[in-house]
């Protein structure tokens, strides 16, 4: 067990106190295979080990949240007898890699997280960063991830219903790829990696393990054990989405007759992983045969059999008892199933393969007691107090085509018609809407789910730009009559090892935390994603959120944009001059500067309430919230939503005298300030909703009436539908060079 | 009515098809791919999804599955039979329909909602919907150019079920063909999905028609 190289430790990206601290573990030297498992549990993305001093100040309780994080996904309490299992996962870095099966194996790990919990994955959502997708680079890895996620998410029949892409160049050396999974089960089902007692056996079941993705988790994945061996294969994980079908099926099946004490997802790290946290879980250790588990290659080592990435691949916690019937049940779906190991009461995981113990350790050592950094950092500088200087003086009506053409504020139509989003029965809303929402089976009710976070706001001011994507993405929910009622998160962030990054992130934290405090919303589990960053160029911070809301009728889901003619249209919230960090000082300047917009959390809270509110007495016919693009590309999708047209007058912008006369409707259309939402409402509601609004403390302009076929504000542009929607729905096929 | 909804390795829609099955009235069925047996049901749909991951040609390998020999009997009996999308695949891989599906004309997977134009009203599943009507229905596939030898032909002996109405023909099929029958009528075979189009909650209900005309043949018989 002695024949480490010297200063394998560091290629395999542990510190020379993390090797001092696994030698007091273990009072001796670490086998490789101990080694290798220690490597990759320790590692960031295993162990959050630079983040977890600063999670711990977000809110993760509330009387909902059946399960927080810790787990492999946070559990939400929806009545009625059923929960809502739901996390965010980032797959970054093999997406660059390799776009498509980068994106597709991200697909596959975050459903197997839901399904982990025993609930069947309903729906999913994306949440994508690349750079300037008339770049060849950028449209092969727009192209690929867009195609891997259709492939994996249609294959295994989980839905996808929404989700952004947003586009910025700093994000061309390293995009984001951030999948969300939402599943239902019944609440008191409260599976999960806990396994009952000892003697409990560990089922391995699924996909025959490779060497695809070793050290896919780790920096294992930019070393080799030795020169010029097999360690260097691709290090992204190749998926099966039928193997993961048959998986999914297999599992719930187990699930739903009782068969399984506990179940748990193999990702990063494989079976190391998996082994580890089932047994440090439980408070037990396990015997693990590593013989039982089938190969793709038989050449493999054991500490390549530990830590394979390979995919669909699930552990499952049976009573030897029940053994059998499992067995039977994995046989009638076709997958493999074999027995992997066996719950002690000693804590310790023991290793076999090959009739040689390979590994012994503590189950808790590797899944707990990783280190914990407080690294070092610096406070972000705060943003200039003045606002930034935006020119105002363009053509209101060729403004508003240039920001409806905009990459990132145009049609996803070209992204999402290549995701399968009817499947399962329950898509009430999709793609194209402020939030997706979800029939909730076997009820009447619904979940909406909606994902947001805005790099450039971030970039200016770290704390309000996460704290504007909480609000945005709940405000998103409230826009179709959902109760947001709980956060997941997706911290993207650069290099954790660089004080101003970890200064960026803890200030995101705090952001994060207060805005989730105020809008009375845990965060029940996530993801970090650290290194986002090439060359020496980080990208823009980017804290993407999730946000669950709760709708007591489905069919008073409100939909989003101007459904017929003969509504009012109505703007909630106040217009203030605020464009740092908008879409229109891109497209003017090309910089970004100044502060984010002001962001006043119980402002944002009356605001979801009266929404809420609105849409529970019926009041609302259409809402669409307010972002980037600011009113200008929300009417441009109100209008195009279902080909409505709208006469209207333009909101005051305050302060009242900022800017010259010629400069007021510009400001008023491209202006990125919060807490403002565009409403519909019939005629006969205007005195019951400005008096549910004024009681709300939220101020409601009247703004005109929706009709016709063109976008018209008298003064300022008149501009048909049909170019509108030629400037929305062609900008992004046209930036990809194809025909619309 | 007892109505079979078939379940192959990697079906994704038999759960659907079952739930409209049941929000139409009848009595929804589900049979194993393995199983030679249809369990005494009066009609079967094999829906949608990647049988068998879809690695070989779309359906080439669930023609062989025990439930088909049993599926193709039944059909020959006259029992009505329903394939949609990849149960379509299937259908034609088995010979029960004529023709084949390739790959897109746009090499893209696409979703979104058509407008699908009722050609034949005399079969088994169009029996209740008015000839030329058109109906909303949803397309998902990556595989649905329909080809055949003959099209006109096809149309001259009443075997084109649903064309696509005028510019909304989503994979470039010939004839815009969305689904075809045998000369009997009973098996009929179509890429748009019915059975995610029933609920007026999620959108609209162009499918309705398929299951209320097998109801109705059901009702007469």
């Amino acid at each position: 067990m002695s024949s480490l190289v010297a200063g394998l430790h560091r290629q395999l990206g542990l510190t020379d106190e993390e090797l001092e601290r696994i030698l007091s573990v273990l009072g001796r030297e670490p086998s490789r295979a101990e080694l290798a498992m220690y490597s990759l549990m320790w590692s960031e993305h295993c162990s959050y080990k630079s983040s977890k001093v600063h999670l711990r100040r977000l809110p993760s309780e509330g009387a909902r949240v059946l399960q927080g994080p810790g787990e492999n996904a946070g559990v939400v309490d929806l009545g009625d007898g059923v929960a809502a299992v739901f996390k965010i996962e980032s797959h970054n870095h093999p997406s660059f890699v390799e776009p498509f099966q980068g994106a597709a194996t991200g697909v596959g790990g975050i459903i197997r997280d839901i399904l982990a919990m025993g609930a069947r994955p309903a729906a999913s959502l994306n949440s994508l960063r690349f750079g300037d997708p008339a770049e060849p680079l950028q449209r092969r890895l727009l192209e690929g991830v867009v195609a891997g996620i259709g492939h994996y998410g249609n294959c295994v029949g989980v839905a996808t219903v929404g989700g952004e892409v947003v586009f910025d160049p700093s994000y061309a050396g390293n995009p984001l790829v951030n999948a969300l999974t939402v599943g239902f089960m019944p609440a008191e089902r409260r599976l999960s990696g806990r396994a009952g007692r000892p003697g409990d056996l560990a089922v391995l079941m699924g996909a025959e393990t490779g060497r695809d993705g070793i050290g896919g988790a780790s920096v294992l994945a930019s070393a080799s054990f030795e020169e010029g061996d097999d360690a260097k294969r691709p290090n992204v994980q190749v998926g099966d989405p039928f193997q993961e079908k048959l998986l999914i099926e297999a599992c719930l099946e187990l699930v739903e007759r009782g068969l399984l004490r506990g179940l748990q997802d193999l990702g990063a790290a494989g079976i190391s992983c998996a082994v580890a946290e089932v047994a440090a879980r439980a408070g037990m250790g396990m015997e693990v045969d590593l013989d039982a588990v089938p190969l793709r290659e038989p050449s493999m080592e054991a500490w390549e059999v530990l830590v394979s990435e390979s995919q669909e691949r699930m552990l499952a916690l049976v009573d030897p008892a029940r053994l059998d019937e499992a067995l039977e049940v994995c046989r009638r779906w076709g997958i493999l199933a074999s027995v992997l190991g066996e719950m002690t009461t000693d804590g310790s995981l023991r290793v076999r393969f090959r009739g040689e113990v390979v590994a012994e350790v503590p189950a808790a050592s590797l899944a707990d007691d990783g280190p914990v950094y407080s690294r070092p950092l610096v406070p972000p500088p705060a943003p200039p107090a003045a606002e930034a200087e935006v020119p105002l003086d363009a053509e209101a009506a060729e403004a508003v085509l240039a920001l409806a053409a905009d990459p990132t504020c145009a049609s996803k139509r070209w992204v999402w018609e290549q995701y399968d989003r009817f499947v399962g029965h329950g898509t009430v809303a999709g793609p194209g809407c402020d939030a997706a929402v979800i029939r909730i089976p076997g009820t009447g009710r619904a979940v909406a789910l909606a994902t947001d976070g805005n790099g450039r706001h971030a970039a200016l001011d770290p704390a309000a730009g996460a704290a504007l994507a909480v609000a945005e993405a709940a405000r998103n929910v409230a826009c179709t009559g959902a109760r947001p009622i709980a956060v997941t998160n997706c911290l993207n962030f650069a290099s954790p090892e660089r004080p101003e990054v970890m200064g960026t992130f803890a200030a995101a934290v705090d952001g994060m935390a207060a805005a989730c405090r105020a809008l009375g919303l845990p965060v029940t589990g996530g993801n970090v994603s650290f290194y986002n960053e090439s060359s020496g160029r980080p990208i823009h911070p980017t804290p993407i959120v999730g946000v669950l809301g709760l709708l007591e009728d489905a069919a008073t889901a409100v939909p989003t944009g101007f459904p017929r003619p003969g509504l009012d249209v109505w703007l909630l919230g106040e217009t203030r001059v605020e464009l740092g960090g908008s879409v229109w000082q891109r497209l003017t300047t090309g910089r970004l500067e100044g502060h984010p917009p002001a962001l006043d959390l119980a402002t944002e809270v009356g605001l979801h309430r009266l929404l809420v509110d609105l849409a529970a007495h019926r009041l609302l016919a259409g809402a669409h919230d307010l972002s980037e693009g600011g009113l200008a590309v929300a009417l441009v999708e109100a209008t195009l939503a279902s080909g409505v047209g709208a006469t209207i007058t333009l909101p005051p912008v305050l302060p009242p005298a900022a800017l010259p006369p010629e400069q007021v409707p510009l400001a008023a259309l491209a202006s990125e300030s919060a807490s403002r939402a565009l409403l519909a409402a019939p005629p006969e509601a205007a005195g019951d909703l400005e008096a549910l609004a004024a009681k709300a403390a939220v101020p409601a302009t009247h703004l005109g009436t929706t009709g016709g076929d063109r976008l018209v504000v008298p003064g300022v542009l008149d501009l048909p539908l049909t170019r509108l929607r030629d400037a929305h729905e062609a900008a992004l096929p046209d930036a990809l060079g194809e025909p619309a | 009515m007892r109505i079979g909804v078939v379940t192959f390795p990697g079906s994704c829609d038999d759960r659907d098809a079952r739930a409209a099955v049941a929000s139409m009235g009848a009595d929804p069925v589900a049979l194993w791919h393995g199983d030679g047996d249809l369990r005494g049901v009066e009609a079967v749909v094999l829906p949608g999804g990647f049988s068998y991951g879809d690695y070989l040609r779309c359906g080439a390998i669930a023609r062989f599955s025990p439930v088909m020999r049993a599926v193709a009997a039944f059909a020959r009996a006259g029992g009505p039979v329903l394939g949609i999308c990849n149960g379509f695949q299937v259908l034609c891989e088995a010979g029960l329909l004529p023709g084949a599906l390739l790959r897109n004309a746009g090499l893209r997977f696409v979703c979104r909602e058509v407008e699908v134009v009722v050609e034949s009203t005399s079969t088994a599943w169009t029996s209740a919907c008015q000839a030329g009507s058109s109906l909303v229905i949803p397309v998902k596939h990556g595989e649905g150019r329909y080809v055949h030898p003959d099209p006109p032909a096809l149309a001259a002996a009443g075997q084109v079920a649903f064309c696509y109405a005028p510019g909304h023909n989503p994979n470039g099929s010939l004839a815009d063909i969305a689904g075809v029958t045998n000369p009997a009528g009973n098996v009929v075979g179509l890429m748009p999905h019915p059975e995610h189009a029933v609920d007026p909650l999620l959108g609209p209900v162009g499918g309705r028609g398929l299951f209320e005309s097998v109801l109705a043949t059901a009702a007469r018989v």
